[in-house]
């Protein structure tokens, strides 16, 4: 992976100029970022366009601009999953995100947790709530950190560091990466982070746009693109008469996706931070333009079969390294101009760059909130608060340093999958918690959220850590489904269940704070 | 936390849709009709990306609407 200095060049001052402009937008708007409020949250402030910007570059990550078309280059049509899963997951803020804001705005919630010890009046579910946002962010975090590292070595910062005592050292584009994320969120906080993200936005469509128009070009089209695709993966292989197969796991993994998403506390993070309900409900009809990106980076995939990028000698080190998440950093190296193709690295830079602050930064949120408030120091400062969350901001960086050099994942989107199997254990305790009235409460929650949390823990580690796919056997019949689906239904029994026992043999009612009025 | 059933209208049922649409796998699970030499399968979904915003939109207008 040798340099062209071109290239270098263009991405080092579109990269690092937009980072700047995080600090400078920071200190222009004189905000006080001693403020948790306004440091992690925007001061809730965030009208329609720029909610739609930093929500797209808050959900549009790494995922969607290396590990989907990774995975669609190397395994075909299942990769495609990521396209209704972005659809799927609008409905769901339409509908059940408003209603957390409002109560989130009413009573001065900062994260999901917060709402679910108003809700229950139990610090231990708002505990297991905050703990399983923080350790489902870490491995999301982790894929983030890696496309950044991909980008930098990609494009030539890749060098070898020779050290006393330990030796050689490679993992520099990895340390430049991690640098840049602790360094940008510690100083930027989310006023920030929006102003980045519209520099992210413009940079991905410029970027994507121009790839699915040259590319083709180049390749004759998109008939001849297809026609070089492996034909056993073009489609998804049918069912047999004791097997779902791949086309029941594929929507498994859409709808599990599209209903964890929202549950993370990034993605939560960016809903509080909008300054009304009609911001999110007009973003519900509005985001899907980045869906539609998303669909066309997708395809890149495809076209770096067609181009055959992974035969290149040039790029043969790249591959070695990544595996096939390096597909499309090599497509951009060999379809485009030098220029332009420091112009594409910087957009999957600053992609991985806005949504590893946002998810870093709501879970200092969620630990000072929901574990330094609660358990360590009630009556701390407002400027102790914000100064716990940035440590813990910190904190949560390394765990995902950690999680990349640990699991160096073949395909990085096993990565975003573990994670969803943990969060959307949370699901009944969030978004079920704004709907059923009286017919959930904290035990029967806690029941649930365990039994979910040690099936999909259990699940993935039968897997190996190595897919989400797990196939349940049920009298002889097989049903490949996304672990998360599988564990969550486990949940939602159990919770309903041990609720109703515990109603019917006590008569401890719910210290419910929210008011129906607090969520309309 | 009650009352919710008072504001359902079939117009929500335009929500469900997409989910029909995406998650019955079988239905574009296919080559032809391929579009430019796209196959059906992956221009169906790409297409979805614009039809779920036009499933959104009528609901969020029938409640503004619903608002004055």
């Amino acid at each position: 992976m040798t340099a062209n200095p071109v290239a270098l060049t263009v991405f080092l001052v579109l990269f690092f100029a937009t980072a700047g402009l995080g600090f400078y937008a920071t200190k222009m708007r004189s905000v006080n970022l001693n403020d948790l409020g306004q440091w992690g949250l925007g001061g809730r402030s965030f009208g329609t366009l720029i909610a739609w910007f930093l929500l797209g570059g808050d959900i549009y990550t790494a995922y969607t601009f290396v590990a989907v078309p990774a995975l669609v280059a190397g395994a075909g049509a299942v990769g495609f999953f990521a396209v209704p899963f972005t659809i799927l997951m609008y409905p769901v803020l339409f509908v059940v995100m408003p209603r957390l804001w409002s109560v989130a705005h009413k009573r001065g919630y900062v994260t999901a947790a917060d709402f679910v010890r108003g809700r229950f009046g139990s610090r231990g579910l708002a505990l297991a709530v905050a703990a399983t946002g923080i350790i489902a962010t870490i491995p999301y975090i982790a894929l983030q950190l890696m496309g950044m590292q991909i980008v930098f070595a990609g494009i030539g910062l890749n060098f070898t560091l020779n050290l006393p005592v330990i030796g050689a050292f490679h993992d520099l584009p990895l340390l430049v990466a991690f640098l840049v994320l602790a360094i940008y969120t510690y100083h930027s906080g989310l006023h920030g982070t929006a102003m980045i993200s519209v520099v992210k936005g413009i940079l991905v469509y410029v970027a994507v746009l121009a790839a699915v128009i040259v590319i083709p070009i180049e390749l004759g089209g998109y008939g001849k693109i297809f026609a070089a695709a492996n034909p056993a993966t073009l489609l998804l292989g049918h069912g047999t008469a004791n097997n779902l197969g791949p086309q029941f796991s594929f929507a498994s993994l859409s709808l599990g996706s599209a209903l964890a998403l929202w549950l993370y506390p990034h993605s939560i993070t960016g809903v509080f931070s909008s300054s009304s309900r009609a911001v999110l409900k007009r973003n519900a009809f509005l985001l899907p333009s980045f869906t539609f990106a998303l669909a066309l980076i997708a395809l890149l995939g495809v076209m770096a079969v067609a181009v055959g990028v992974k035969g290149m000698p040039e790029y043969a080190e790249g591959y070695r390294i990544f595996g096939n998440n390096f597909a499309i950093p090599a497509l951009f190296l060999h379809s485009f101009s030098p220029w332009f193709a420091g112009l594409a690295f910087a957009a999957i830079g600053v992609g991985a760059l806005v949504p590893a602050a946002i998810m870093s930064i709501s879970c200092g949120n969620l630990f000072t909130r929901n574990i330094y408030k609660e358990f360590i120091a009630p009556d701390c400062a407002p400027a102790t608060e914000s100064k716990v969350a940035k440590i813990m901001s910190l904190a949560t960086k390394l765990a995902a340093l950690v999680f990349v050099v640990a699991l160096q994942s073949s395909y990085a989107i096993n990565l975003q999958l573990l994670g969803g199997i943990w969060i959307c254990q949370t699901l009944p305790s969030v978004m079920l918690a704004l709907y059923t009235p009286r017919r959930l409460n904290a035990t029967g929650l806690l029941s649930g959220w365990l039994i979910g949390m040690a099936a999909g823990t259990w699940m993935a580690f039968a897997l190996q850590f190595k897919g989400a796919v797990y196939s349940l056997d049920l009298f002889g019949f097989t049903i490949p489904c996304y672990a998360a689906i599988i564990a969550l239904l486990l949940n939602i029994v159990i919770a309903y269940a041990v609720s109703f026992i515990v109603r019917a043999m006590t008569n401890v009612t719910v210290k419910d704070e929210t008011l129906a009025e607090d969520y309309v | 936390m009650n009352g919710k059933r008072r504001g359902f209208h079939p117009i929500y049922l335009l929500l469900v849709l997409p989910f029909v649409a995406l998650l019955w796998v079988p239905i574009y699970n296919r080559v032809e009709p391929a579009l430019f030499g796209i196959p059906f399968f992956y221009w169906y979904q790409t297409v979805w990306t614009f039809l779920g915003t036009a499933c959104t939109i009528p609901v969020y207008l029938y409640e503004e609407k619903k608002r004055k």
